[in-house]
């Protein structure tokens, strides 16, 4: 990751949109009362959900929140990554898939034949991707929702021309700052906290259950030794793989350690088969 | 073609590529007849399918409403609560009083984030000719900046219960996971007292901008509250009634609503059918004027008095929905300021516990965009086998078209730019919600694929 371009005086803001459910964008609306303020501070010249107003570009930092999942969607976010000196992803959707990625491990046409009654008429990939999977991103704000401290830290980081400063440990060190009796130790519920990036502020354990990874694998995470614990203390393996698998299944991290697991339950179901 | 050109020509088509100030992603297509007559009225879904109901299959009852909550970030809690309500019925839950009252407090806080948001920073602009709610404060000192307050009170009040106001956490099958700090929850009484008195005096400001006036004759839609004014009880099947004499059980829904599927949008048409038709069906309006139409009665003094002084009874105009929505946000305040005052002891338990069993289930809640449906079937081992959704914004979409198609002979002497802002201030009255939209299910299909839209 790198640090923005120094910024013009009034930086050139525009926000993109692909699959999503618009709650990160919301985040924006919010901003902890300091909306009008970054509204003063930035020129916003493409907002879709917030303005009528719509200047081509170039911009100079563009917020996509959204994962692609339709061809369409696939030529826009070359265009956009054209337009925009920094591109920023916000949210699980633009970092990792978002929860729509679920229909990776199925069959779209499977899937949307289950929705809709004429699935000619839609058009969709078989797939739900991050937009690093086809553009290279500048810098990425994880979770689900986006955290709206993190978010005008990214703001005011741009405007004065340096790089982000986001925590770089998992949920287990906020858990701790913030004083939660840890739920996977003392109450043994399966919790991705310990593999999962800081952000949310340690929200889910501290309201007695387990977190489920809305920020992203966080770094260098042993997915391995985590689920061979809760394992051996007795979670299913099933109950570990729709775990992993939410709002930020496609992770590589959550992916891999998913599948891993699936192929040993499959597995283990051949063997017991006479 | 010249100003002075394009202000004598009769328009030939509307485009707007871009419907902004709505969340999700929509356009608007419309053909004008070589003799004037409105040929084509699309307001069209591009917003990408996210097939919800189809990956809902197979997860873990305790799982549905964190999954749920992502259809939406504006109104998450609706979703959140329409899951659990459907999903306690399939399971035998009965909630206690005090767990209802917190879930009515918290649809309370959603309300009020939502139509601040609408009111304040999407839809007043278009009374005033602006392009956003950043541009107001420069014209209206005050108004903008006491919307933002009143979302962030409505934000504060979602925390306290949930968690965080986006894709709260709290929620869960059965109550909560963890019991809602009470003092916390009176902590925010003055807050939400000054926030009634303030959507109040917003009323008075919105009251005296220049309003269209489109009256229609709208068959309203609604969730019949078992207490006060919102739809949230999850202790009672509740029943869904019409302007229009309707009165059903929850689960009756499908007898008397279908969805179609059109070929310009990846939303589904909901209609208002007899029971039995297959083809055919009504368009129906859901939403703040249709919970007005059906239960101004219910309204807590305040609003109520607010209601008389400003809405006429029924309320036939969608270009008023600004003053209902904040009809509404006042409501809101005043009946979540009453519940918080109550909140004297964590409520214990704050979750009932449950046995997974075979079983099927259905709900509805007002969202703040209008009436929400859903139902589960569940397996022995309490997993979900099939979802079905049927969202606010759906619903309105057939009413949307409706509405678009008798407003257009008005406004075709119009440049196009003028007309193209007055059709999309027209959508924006219904607060469309389009990544709602974006996702459910199926049933009959009885419109043949459209020919090219464009000459």
């Amino acid at each position: 990751m790198t640090a923005p371009p120094p910024a013009p005086l009034r930086p050139r803001l525009a926000v993109f949109k692909f699959a999503s459910c618009d709650g990160c964008q919301l985040q924006l609306l919010d901003a902890q009362g300091r909306l009008l303020e970054i509204a003063e501070r930035f020129t916003i010249d493409h907002f879709l959900e917030a303005s009528s107003r719509d200047l081509p570009g170039p911009y100079d930092i563009g917020l996509v929140e959204g994962s692609i999942s339709t061809p369409a969607d696939v030529a826009r976010i070359h265009e956009i990554r054209g337009q925009c000196r920094f591109l920023v992803t916000i949210g699980a959707c633009a970092t990792a898939g978002g929860i729509q990625a679920l229909r990776n491990w199925a069959c779209a046409a499977d899937y949307a034949a289950a929705v809709y009654a004429r699935p000619e008429y839609v058009a969709t990939l078989a797939t739900s991707t991050p937009i690093a999977a086809h553009v290279p991103v500048d810098f990425e704000l994880r979770g689900c929702p986006i955290d709206v401290g993190q978010l005008v830290e990214l703001l005011t980081a741009v405007i004065v021309g340096r790089r982000p400063r986001v925590a770089p440990h998992c949920v287990c060190v906020e858990c701790k700052a913030r004083g939660t009796v840890c739920v996977a130790v003392a109450r043994g519920i399966p919790c991705l906290g310990p593999v999962t990036q800081a952000g949310c502020g340690g929200l889910c354990p501290a309201h007695d259950r387990e977190c489920f990874g809305c920020f992203g694998p966080g770094p260098q995470p042993n997915l391995v030794s985590l689920t061979g614990f809760y394992q051996h203390h007795g979670t299913p393996r099933d109950q570990l793989v729709r775990l992993l698998r939410s709002v930020s299944a496609w992770a590589d991290d959550f992916r891999m350690e998913s599948d891993r697991l699936e192929g040993a339950d499959a597995a283990a179901k051949a063997e017991a088969q006479p | 073609m010249s100003d002075a050109a394009s202000r004598t020509a009769p328009v030939r088509r509307i485009d707007v590529r871009g419907l902004a100030r709505v969340e999700g992603a929509g356009s608007l297509r419309v053909r004008i007849g070589p003799d004037g007559t409105v040929e084509i009225v699309e307001f069209a879904i591009f917003e990408p399918p996210r097939f919800f109901e189809r990956l809902l299959v197979g997860r873990e009852v305790r799982e549905v409403p964190d999954i749920v909550a992502r259809i939406c970030g504006i109104c998450p809690v609706a979703y959140q609560l329409a899951a659990c309500g459907a999903l306690e019925a399939a399971l035998g839950i009965r909630l206690t009083p005090e767990l209802g009252l917190l879930r009515r407090l918290l649809l309370a806080a959603e309300w009020i984030q939502s139509h601040a948001v609408h009111v304040f920073l999407l839809h007043a602009a278009d009374y005033l000719g602006l392009d956003s709610g950043f541009e107001i404060p420069a014209r209206l000192p005050g108004f903008v900046e006491n919307g933002l307050r009143m979302k962030e009170i409505g934000c504060r009040l979602l925390e306290v219960l949930g968690g965080r106001a986006v894709h709260p956490v709290n929620v869960a099958v059965g109550g909560f996971h963890r019991a809602p700090d009470p003092a916390a929850i009176r902590g925010l009484v003055p807050d939400l007292e000054w926030g009634r008195d303030a959507a109040l005096a917003a009323l008075d400001v919105v009251s005296r901008f220049a309003t269209p006036a489109f009256p229609q004759d709208y068959e309203g839609v609604a969730v019949a509250p078992a207490t006060g004014s919102l739809a949230a009880d999850a202790e009672a099947g509740p029943r869904i009634v019409s302007t229009a004499g309707l009165d059903i059980p929850c689960a009756a829904f499908p007898t008397h609503f279908v969805e179609r599927q059109v070929p310009h949008s990846t939303g589904l048409h909901c209609l208002h059918t007899d029971p039995g038709a297959t083809t055919g069906g009504r368009p129906y309006l859901t939403g703040p004027l249709a919970r007005l139409n059906l239960f101004r009665d219910r309204l807590p003094p305040t609003a109520r008095r607010a209601a008389d002084a400003h809405v006429a009874h029924p309320c036939r105009d969608t270009f008023q929905s600004i003053r209902v929505r904040l009809v509404e946000i006042a409501a809101a305040f005043e009946e979540a300021a009453g519940m918080a005052r109550a909140c004297h002891a964590a409520v214990a338990p704050c979750r009932i516990d449950f046995t997974p069993r075979v079983g099927t289930g259905s709900h509805a809640v007002e969202a703040p965009r209008g009436l929400l449906w859903h139902r589960y079937d569940i397996d022995s081992a309490g997993l979900v086998t099939a979802a079905t959704i049927v969202p606010p914004t759906s619903q309105n979409l057939a009413r949307i078209e409706a509405d678009l198609r008798a407003f257009l002979p008005g406004v075709l002497d119009l440049p196009e730019p003028e007309a193209a802002r007055r059709c999309e201030h027209l959508i924006r009255n219904y607060d469309p919600c389009i990544s709602c939209a974006a996702h459910f299910l199926t049933v009959a299909v009885d419109r043949p694929p459209a020919g090219p839209c464009r000459p």
